[in-house]
C-alpha cells in the first residue's frame, strides 16, 4: 500500500515560523496545555530534551529513574485531573520500557500520549543501535499509533494524537518521531485537531433506546445500577447521582468507577466483582433490571458468564459500541456519552424508592459486616490488618484523600475500605493489574493536583517493582504519602496458593530489605509500625507531613481478602470465607 | 446455521490508507486465535480509501464482535461481514506448466478449453494459465492438472463485491458535513 502518514485537513490560518522539528515537538505540548510531562533522555530524543532545557519556564519536565516510571506518573496524572498524560522516552529500550504502562492505560481508558524518539529515518529497518519497531511494538496497545519521519508532519501528528487520546473512550496514543524529523526545519504553525473522518468519537444517543431503557427501569421491582469508570471519564457524577436518587436505584460501582457516587452516599451499595462486597455480587443474581453503566463486564466483575444476571433485562450505557454484547448480552443498549445518555434519561424516570429492595442490600451487608468487615476493621488477633490501615487514613484525611493503590491484597483492601467521597480518588491499575503502577502514579497524582492528599499504597512486592521512583519524589519534591503494607509475602499470590494449590508457597515468600533505611536513603522521613498502639499515631503523623513520608506498616503474614468469588464461579458463590 | 456455528464470511473493511493498519486488523484476529483463510487489499471505490477483504471461518456471534472491534480502530471507516450468499466474489489461479506438455499431452488442450482458463503467456519453457472462478472451480482444474506434473501454483486472496449497497460513500459525506 501507498505510504500516506497524514492527511491533514485543518487550514491555518497562523502566520508560521521557521523552526526545528525538535522545538516544534516542544510548542505543540504547550499549545496542547500540557505543563508536566514525564520522561527520560536518550540518543533519539536529545534534540527533544535539548529544547525541553530552552522551554523550562514553559513546561515541566520530571526526570523519572525508569521509563515505565514515566508511563505510570502520566496515568497518575491524566486520572486525577481528566487531562492527558504525557511520557515521553528514547528509542530502542526506552520506548519498550514504556509498553507496560502503555497497555494499563489501553485497558483501563486513560488519555495519554507517548513521544518516542526513533533513529534516523535512513537507518530504520537497518537494525541500527537502539532501533526498535515500537509503532510495531505498541499497535495492540495502542488508540492509535504514528511514526513520523518529516518535520513538517509533527504539528498534524501530535494535534491528531491528542485529540484521539482524550476524545470518546479515552486511550494511549504513541508518537515515534525520527531524529532527523527532529533536526529539519520547516515552517511551524499550529492548529488543534478537531475532526479525524475514519474515527467517530461518540456514537449518537438515540432516544428512542433512552426511552426503552426508562420504560423497563420504570417497570422494574429490583433493579440495580453497576457504574464503570465511563461516568467519571464522561463527567457524569452528577448525573448518575440525580437518576440514581430520582429512581432509589441500589448503584454499585465496579474498581474504576468508585469514587463517583461518594461512599457515604446511602444509595451507594458498594463495589462489585471478585473481592466486591457481598450484597450487590449476590443480588446481582436476584435484581429483574441490570442498568451497567459505563462499564464493560469485565472477567472479575461477572465471575461466570453462564450464571451472570440471567434473570435480568439487561440495559447497557456504553460510549465504545465494540463494548456492547461483548460478554454480556443486552436487551437495551443506548449508546453515547454517559452524561447525554443520563440527562436525557433523568425526566423520564418515575420517582421510587424501592425500599423492600434496598432492604435486601442491608441484610446482606450485615451478614458481611458479622463474617468479614467487623474483623478486618476491628481486629480483636494480635497482628495488625490492612484494613486497619486504610480505617486510619480515613479518619485523617476525612475521606478526601486520593488513594493510589499497586496491585494485589492491598488493593482489594483499599477499594473496599477506603472512603471516596471525592470524585477520582481511585487511582490503580484494574484492567491489567500492573504491579508496581502505584509509587510512579502517586506521583503525578500529586503534581497534577498538588492540593489533594495523595497516599501510595503498595506491597511489599509491588513497591519493590518500582521503588527507585523515591528518587523522583526526592528530587521533585513531590509530597506523596507513602504506606507499605507488608506482610513479607505477594500476598494474593499466596491466598490462591492457600486456597487452590493446597499452601504450596512457591516463591512468594519475600525477604525484605530494610525499607525505612532505603526511604532514608532518598531522604524521605520515614517509619515503622508493628503494633496497632502505634498505628494511630504514625497515620497522623504522616498525615500531617508536608513533605513526602514513608510509612511501613508490618501487617499479619497470612491473612486473606475476602469475600472472594473463585475464579469461574457465579458472582452469586461469593465466599466469606 | 446456527448463530453459534462456524462458517466462512468476508469482511470487508473500509479504511484510510495507512500503514501499519493491516498490523492493527489482523491483530484482532490473531488476539482470538482466527485463522485467516484470506486477505485481498485493494483501492475502493471511493478515491483515497482502501478496501480490505477477509475471509474467516468463525461463527456470527464472534464476527459481530469483531466487527466492533475492527470498527473501534481509529483510520477505519466502516466494516461489513457478509455469508458467502450475499456477495458476488472470485479467486484467481496461477498454474505454471512445462511447455511440451500442451503439445504432447492433448488432453491439457481439452482441460483448458472445458475450464474457461486463460493462458497469459507461452515460451518455450513453459506456459501460464490463469483461471478465475470460485474456489472449487480452481481446485478442480489444479486436481485435472496435477498428474501432468505443475510447476507452480498459486491462488489468490478473495474479492468480492457485495449484492447490497454499500453506503461508504455517503457516510464520508456525512462526516464531511458535520
Amino acid at each position: 500500500m501507498e505510504t500516506q502518514t497524514i492527511k491533514s485537513t485543518q487550514k491555518s490560518t497562523k502566520k508560521t515560523e521557521r523552526i526545528s522539528g525538535s522545538e516544534a515537538i516542544v510548542r505543540c505540548l504547550i499549545e496542547e496545555g500540557v505543563d508536566i510531562l514525564y520522561g527520560y533522555p536518550g540518543g533519539a530524543i536529545m534534540p527533544v530534551y535539548d529544547e525541553l532545557y530552552k522551554y523550562q519556564d514553559k513546561i515541566h519536565h520530571v526526570l523519572t529513574r525508569h521509563e515505565q516510571g514515566a508511563t505510570h506518573a502520566a496515568q497518575g496524572y491524566a486520572r486525577i485531573s481528566g487531562k492527558v498524560g504525557v511520557a515521553m522516552a528514547t528509542s530502542g529500550p526506552g520506548a519498550t520500557n514504556l509498553i507496560t504502562g502503555i497497555a494499563d492505560a489501553q485497558i483501563d481508558s486513560t488519555p495519554m500520549v507517548c513521544i518516542t524518539g526513533q533513529v534516523s529515518s535512513h537507518l530504520l529497518g537497518s537494525d541500527a543501535f537502539q532501533e526498535t519497531d515500537i509503532v510495531g511494538i505498541s499497535t495492540p496497545v495502542t488508540k492509535w499509533n504514528c511514526q513520523v519521519t518529516k518535520a513538517e508532519d509533527i504539528p498534524s501528528v501530535i494535534a491528531k494524537a491528542f485529540y484521539i487520546a482524550k476524545s470518546g473512550r479515552p486511550g494511549p496514543v504513541l508518537v515515534d518521531i525520527t531524529k532527523d524529523a527532529q533536526f529539519n526545519e520547516f515552517d511551524f504553525s499550529y492548529e488543534k485537531c478537531t475532526q479525524v473522518r475514519s474515527y467517530n468519537p461518540i456514537p449518537l444517543t438515540d432516544i428512542i433506546d433512552v426511552e426503552a431503557a426508562a420504560k423497563l427501569i420504570n417497570t422494574a421491582k429490583k433493579p440495580l445500577i453497576v457504574w464503570g469508570q465511563g461516568v467519571i471519564l464522561g463527567k457524569a457524577e452528577e448525573q448518575l447521582k440525580a437518576v440514581v436518587e430520582k429512581a432509589g436505584i441500589p448503584a454499585a460501582w465496579t474498581i474504576l468507577g468508585a469514587s463517583a457516587i461518594p461512599t457515604s452516599h446511602p444509595l451507594n451499595v458498594g463495589m462489585v466483582g471478585m473481592h466486591g462486597n457481598y450484597a450487590p455480587n449476590i443480588l446481582t443474581n436476584e435484581c429483574d433490571v441490570l442498568i451497567a453503566i459505563g462499564m464493560r463486564f469485565d472477567d472479575r466483575v461477572t465471575g461466570s458468564l453462564d450464571t451472570y444476571a440471567k434473570q435480568a433485562k439487561v440495559i447497557h450505557f456504553e460510549i465504545d459500541p465494540a463494548e456492547i454484547d461483548k460478554n454480556v448480552k443486552t436487551d437495551v443498549a443506548v449508546l453515547g456519552d454517559a452524561k447525554t445518555s443520563l440527562e436525557l434519561l433523568l425526566p423520564l424516570l418515575d420517582k421510587n424508592s424501592h425500599k423492600e429492595w434496598h432492604q435486601q442490600f442491608k441484610d446482606l451487608y450485615q451478614i458481611e459486616f458479622d463474617k468479614v468487615i467487623k474483623n478486618d476493621l476491628y481486629p480483636t488477633k494480635e497482628g495488625l490488618t490492612m484494613a486497619e490501615v486504610l480505617k486510619e487514613i480515613n479518619i485523617q484525611s476525612e475521606g478526601k484523600a486520593a488513594i493510589v493503590s499497586d496491585v494485589g491484597q492491598h488493593q482489594m483492601i483499599a477499594c473496599r475500605y477506603a472512603d471516596f467521597n471525592v470524585s477520582k480518588s481511585n487511582i490503580t491499575s484494574g484492567g491489567l493489574g500492573t504491579m508496581g503502577f502505584g509509587l510512579p502514579a502517586a506521583i503525578g497524582a500529586k503534581m497534577a493536583a498538588p492540593e489533594r492528599e495523595v497516599v501510595s499504597i503498595s506491597g511489599d512486592g509491588g513497591y519493590q517493582m518500582t521503588i527507585q521512583e523515591l528518587g523522583t519524589i526526592f528530587q521533585q519534591k513531590a509530597a506523596v504519602k507513602i504506606v507499605v503494607l507488608n506482610n513479607d509475602f505477594l500476598g494474593m499470590v499466596r491466598q490462591w496458593q492457600q486456597l487452590f494449590f493446597d499452601k504450596r508457597y512457591a516463591s512468594t515468600e519475600m525477604i525484605n530489605p530494610d525499607f525505612v533505611k532505603i526511604a532514608e536513603g532518598y531522604y524521605i522521613k520515614a517509619r515503622k509500625v508493628t503494633k496497632r498502639e502505634e498505628l494511630a499515631e504514625a497515620v497522623e503523623e504522616m498525615m500531617k507531613s508536608k513533605e513526602a513520608y514513608f510509612l511501613e506498616v508490618c501487617v499479619e503474614k497470612e491473612d486473606n481478602v475476602f469475600p472472594m468469588i473463585p475464579s469461574g464461579a457465579s458472582v452469586s458463590d461469593i465466599r466469606l470465607e | 446455521m446456527s448463530i453459534e456455528d462456524k462458517q466462512l464470511f468476508t469482511v470487508s473493511v473500509y479504511t484510510e490508507n495507512n500503514i501499519g493498519l493491516l498490523n492493527r486488523i489482523s491483530a484482532i484476529f490473531q488476539r482470538r486465535h482466527i485463522n485467516i483463510e484470506s486477505l485481498n487489499t485493494s483501492p475502493s471505490e471511493i478515491e483515497g480509501v482502501s478496501k480490505f477483504t477477509i475471509v474467516v471461518n468463525i461463527t456470527e456471534v464472534n464476527m459481530k464482535k469483531i466487527i466492533g472491534q475492527i470498527e473501534k480502530q481509529v483510520e477505519v471507516i466502516k466494516a461489513y461481514y457478509h455469508k458467502l450468499d450475499e456477495i458476488i466474489y472470485q479467486i484467481a489461479g496461477l498454474f505454471k506448466i512445462k511447455s511440451e506438455l500442451l503439445f504432447e499431452e492433448r488432453q491439457i488442450q481439452n482441460i483448458i478449453k472445458e475450464s474457461n482458463a486463460r493462458i497469459v503467456t507461452v515460451n518455450k519453457e513453459f506456459f501460464v494459465l490463469e483461471k478465475s472462478g470460485k474456489k472449487e472451480e480452481i481446485v478442480t482444474l489444479y486436481n485435472q492438472l496435477s498428474p501432468f506434473g505443475i510447476m507452480q501454483y498459486t491462488r489468490s486472496g478473495l474479492i468480492a463485491v457485495t449484492k447490497e449497497e454499500m453506503k461508504i460513500s455517503s457516510l464520508l459525506e456525512a462526516i464531511k458535513n458535520n
